[in-house]
């Protein structure tokens, strides 16, 4: 069985490649998709744990796995709002340069 | 004191009605005077004065039931403070009975004269509505004499005195938007002031002797006063000195005696009965009755007494002469008057107090009767004038000139003013007005002292008690009647002899009856008024009569001697004055034949001998310049520009200016409270630079955020 440190690294790897590109990305497609992938670098780092610690008090415990779920939900729910959102910006700025959409400044 | 306690028989009950029934009068007047007519307003005042007359005359008979007693009727409480105890008490004996019957009787006669006089004078000066003021004003003053002769105390007969003071001064100024002529001035009112004051000047005299009398004597009240002064007299004699010598300023005041008498010439801007009833008759004798109701602390300090005598008797002679140059005939009679109170304030002073009473109450017969005609004659050449004046404009229409609505005022505007109290515009008038010139010719005789008239019997009573004490006032009292017999005849030689010196004289009109019968009682009494008190045995009825209060004098008998001197200076002064102003009659524009023979003498007569000038010099003019230095450079400079522009105003601009706002306020509060904005403002502007609105700067700090909470955490 692969130990959890190697899924921990794993999951520390993809989080700081996702955090990256959120960070120097310009397009807000890929940003998504780097957010999706922190996420999922999160629900690995989950479902590993889960499976390591497997009973809580000698009872069988699902909590990594279920948050996962969780996770997974709540990304496609933000995808799907965030897509809607750069639909309608698309519509009125013709353009989705995320440096060019900064008029929310203080 | 209760009337079934002290008193079996009398009207004393009815006492308070001698100042209620006035009182009455006046309300219903003041009430219903609007829609009264004027006979009927007249009526009412007259017959309130009635009534306080025939309540004197009820007192006067219950005194003399009660054997001369003297009975105090007390009607209400008045200051109680401490040991002064004050109350509003009718003091009834028989001088004060004497005074009640002088007041009223006298007053009540004049009352109705006023209804015929001033019947006309609303209308000459065209003010009808002030017909019910004035009798409203005389019953008032009724009143308050009434308060003043019957006062049980020296406060209660100052309450009177106030009082008459105060109705001295509403009827002088009655005409108060106008003078004596009718013009617009403030001649009139001016001298209502000049009354007033100078009666404060007294008033203030008086208030010193009241005090002084409290302080050492320990009351006001008569008997108490009285009673207190002997010991006193004994133990520091200058109190009483001082007390009666303040009195005999308030007398001063009141009664016209130097130096203060400068008030009652010109008193006579009021109308004529104002001037008979206060001016001559009644209140002006108030200082008489004063030091007479205080003989028994005059009596205690002759040296004061000796002042009074003097002090009256210079006044009888400085204001007779004074008369003789006058040419208004009221202001001869005003002069007149004041050198008659001369007369009685120097009887009373030499402790003739009977004779004093005495010719005071002749004095107040003839004097109103002379003041009541000489006011006839002014309405008389008045109607004289008006009735000219509405001839000649009549003509003027025949002649088709323009039409005049009110002639006397349309000749007023043209011409000179005319004077119906001038002398000089008088004469012949005994042709025309003869009823008003027989009853002056027996209110001059009785003041010149011709026999059988009253005033010869009272004047020789003062003459003759002057002559047995003070020769030197003797004397002055006797050359004053010389000057009375001579300027009464120049008077008389003036007005009814000779020709008429203006048309208004010629067509001078007689006087209704509502006048002249007033008028005929006065005379009546100023024959027989001589009966009161003839100086033979048996006679000296109001001797016995003041006896019961003022203690029982021996009536003196007749001094030939006196009586033939003063009869012979008073025949000799007729004789002089008709050969200066009788023989040959005065013409119009003539100056006085007295002029030439006596020169800057008569100038002096002519002007009053310069008093009121020289009081504008002494006090007046100081005290104006003393009251302009005090409002001008105490007041205004000193105290408004300096105390309080720059001390007060300055500091309290220093301070705020200085101080509180530049310092405090600027530099402290207002600092603070920019350096906050000021310091918000820095630290907003600052951070505002981290919203720059790039979503991934923010991506950043949220990352760095995290990463430093979680290197905390681990590292901690």
């Amino acid at each position: 069985m692969v130990p959890v440190n190697y899924y921990v690294a794993l999951s520390a790897v993809l989080f700081s490649i996702g955090a990256l590109g959120v960070l120097i990305r310009r397009n807000p497609l890929i940003i998504f998709m780097s957010i999706e992938l922190m996420l999922n670098a999160a629900n690995l780092a989950f479902v590993a744990f889960g499976r390591s610690f497997e009973l809580q008090g000698g009872q069988p415990f699902f909590g990594g796995q279920i948050f996962v779920f969780f996770v997974i939900a709540v990304a496609a729910a933000e995808v799907a709002v965030g897509l809607a959102l750069l639909v309608e910006i698309f519509k009125t700025k013709k353009n989705i340069n995320i440096d060019e959409l900064n008029s929310l400044k203080g | 004191m209760h009337l079934s306690e002290t008193v079996s028989s009398g009207f004393f009950f009815l006492a308070p009605w001698l100042v209620f029934a006035p009182l009455t009068g006046l309300l219903i007047n003041a009430i219903f005077g609007k829609r009264f007519s004027e006979r009927t307003i007249g009526t009412v005042a007259s017959l309130a004065s009635g009534a306080a007359f025939v309540v004197s005359v009820l007192l006067a008979y219950s005194v003399s039931l009660n054997h001369g007693e003297m009975v105090r009727w007390r009607l209400a409480e008045w200051i109680h403070i401490g040991s002064l105890s004050l109350d509003w008490t009718f003091r009834i004996d028989s001088l004060s009975a004497t005074m009640m019957l002088v007041v009223s009787g006298v007053g009540t006669l004049i009352h109705i004269y006023a209804i015929g006089y001033m019947h006309e004078d609303v209308r000459f000066k065209h003010e009808e509505g002030r017909f019910a003021r004035f009798f409203m004003f005389l019953n008032l003053f009724i009143a308050a004499m009434m308060i003043l002769v019957s006062g049980d105390s020296y406060m209660m007969l100052f309450v009177g005195w106030e009082g008459v003071g105060l109705c001295s001064f509403l009827l002088i100024g009655f005409w108060y938007e106008m003078d004596t002529l009718a013009r617009p001035s403030w001649a009139n009112s001016n001298a209502a002031k000049k009354a007033f004051i100078t009666n404060r000047v007294g008033d203030f005299g008086f208030l010193i002797a009241g005090f002084l009398m409290f302080w050492y004597l320990g009351s006001f009240q008569f008997d108490e006063v009285f009673k207190a002064a002997p010991a006193v007299a004994e133990s520091a004699p200058w109190v009483i000195v001082a007390i009666t010598l303040f009195m005999l300023i308030g007398v001063a005041g009141k009664s016209a005696q130097i130096p203060l008498y400068i008030w009652l010439p010109d008193a006579m801007a009021g109308p004529t009965p104002v001037s008979a009833l206060i001016h001559a008759a009644t209140m002006v004798t108030a200082g008489v009755y004063l030091v007479t109701r205080s003989a028994s602390i005059y009596t205690l300090v002759p040296q004061a007494q000796y002042i009074v005598a003097m002090v009256g008797a210079g006044t009888a002679l400085f204001a007779a002469t004074i008369a003789v140059g006058q040419y208004d005939i009221k202001k001869v009679l005003a002069y007149s008057t004041i050198s008659q109170l001369g007369f009685m304030v120097a009887a009373v002073g030499m402790g003739a107090y009977v004779a004093g009473m005495f010719h005071l109450i002749t004095h107040a017969f003839f004097k109103a009767l002379l003041f009541l005609s000489a006011g006839s004659v002014i309405l008389g050449l008045e109607r004289g004038h008006h009735a000219h004046a509405h001839h000649a404009a009549h003509d003027d229409h025949g002649k088709g000139k323009k039409k005049k609505d009110d002639h006397g005022h349309a000749e007023e505007e043209h011409g000179e003013v005319f004077d119906p109290g001038d002398m000089r515009n008088m004469g012949g008038l005994r042709k025309t007005m003869p009823v008003t010139f027989w009853l002056y010719i027996i209110g001059t005789l009785a003041l010149a002292g011709i026999f059988p008239f009253a005033g010869f019997w009272s004047k020789d009573e003062i003459l003759l008690d002057a002559s047995l004490h003070f020769t030197s006032i003797y004397w002055q009292l006797a050359i004053a009647a010389f000057f009375t017999a001579f300027y009464m005849g120049r008077q008389i030689w003036m007005v009814f002899f000779g020709e008429a010196r203006s048309d208004a004289a010629k067509h001078a009109q007689e006087s209704p009856k509502v006048m002249t019968v007033p008028l005929m009682v006065l005379a009546a009494l100023s024959v027989l008024g001589g009966a009161l008190n003839l100086p033979f045995e048996g006679f000296h009825n109001l001797g016995h009569w003041l006896g019961h209060t003022l203690g029982e004098v021996e009536g003196l008998p007749l001094d030939l001697k006196v009586a033939g001197i003063s009869t012979a200076l008073a025949l000799l002064a007729i004789v002089i004055s008709w050969f200066l102003y009788g023989r040959n009659p005065l013409k119009t524009g003539q100056i006085d034949p007295l002029k030439k023979p006596l020169g800057f003498v008569f100038t002096g007569m002519e002007n009053k001998w310069f008093v009121d000038e020289g009081y504008f010099a002494l006090i007046i003019n100081p005290f104006k310049k003393a009251s302009a230095f005090l409002a001008d450079v105490i007041d205004w400079r000193f105290w408004h520009d300096f105390v309080h522009d720059t001390v007060i105003l300055g500091t309290y601009n220093w301070l705020s200016e200085i101080a509180l706002n530049k310092y405090a306020d600027q530099k402290g509060i207002d600092a603070f409270a920019n350096w906050l904005g000021t310091a918000t403002q820095w630290i907003s502007e600052n951070m505002r630079k981290i919203q720059n609105g790039f979503v991934r700067s923010y991506a950043l700090s949220v990352m760095l955020g995290v990463v430093l909470i979680l290197g905390y955490l681990i590292f901690k």
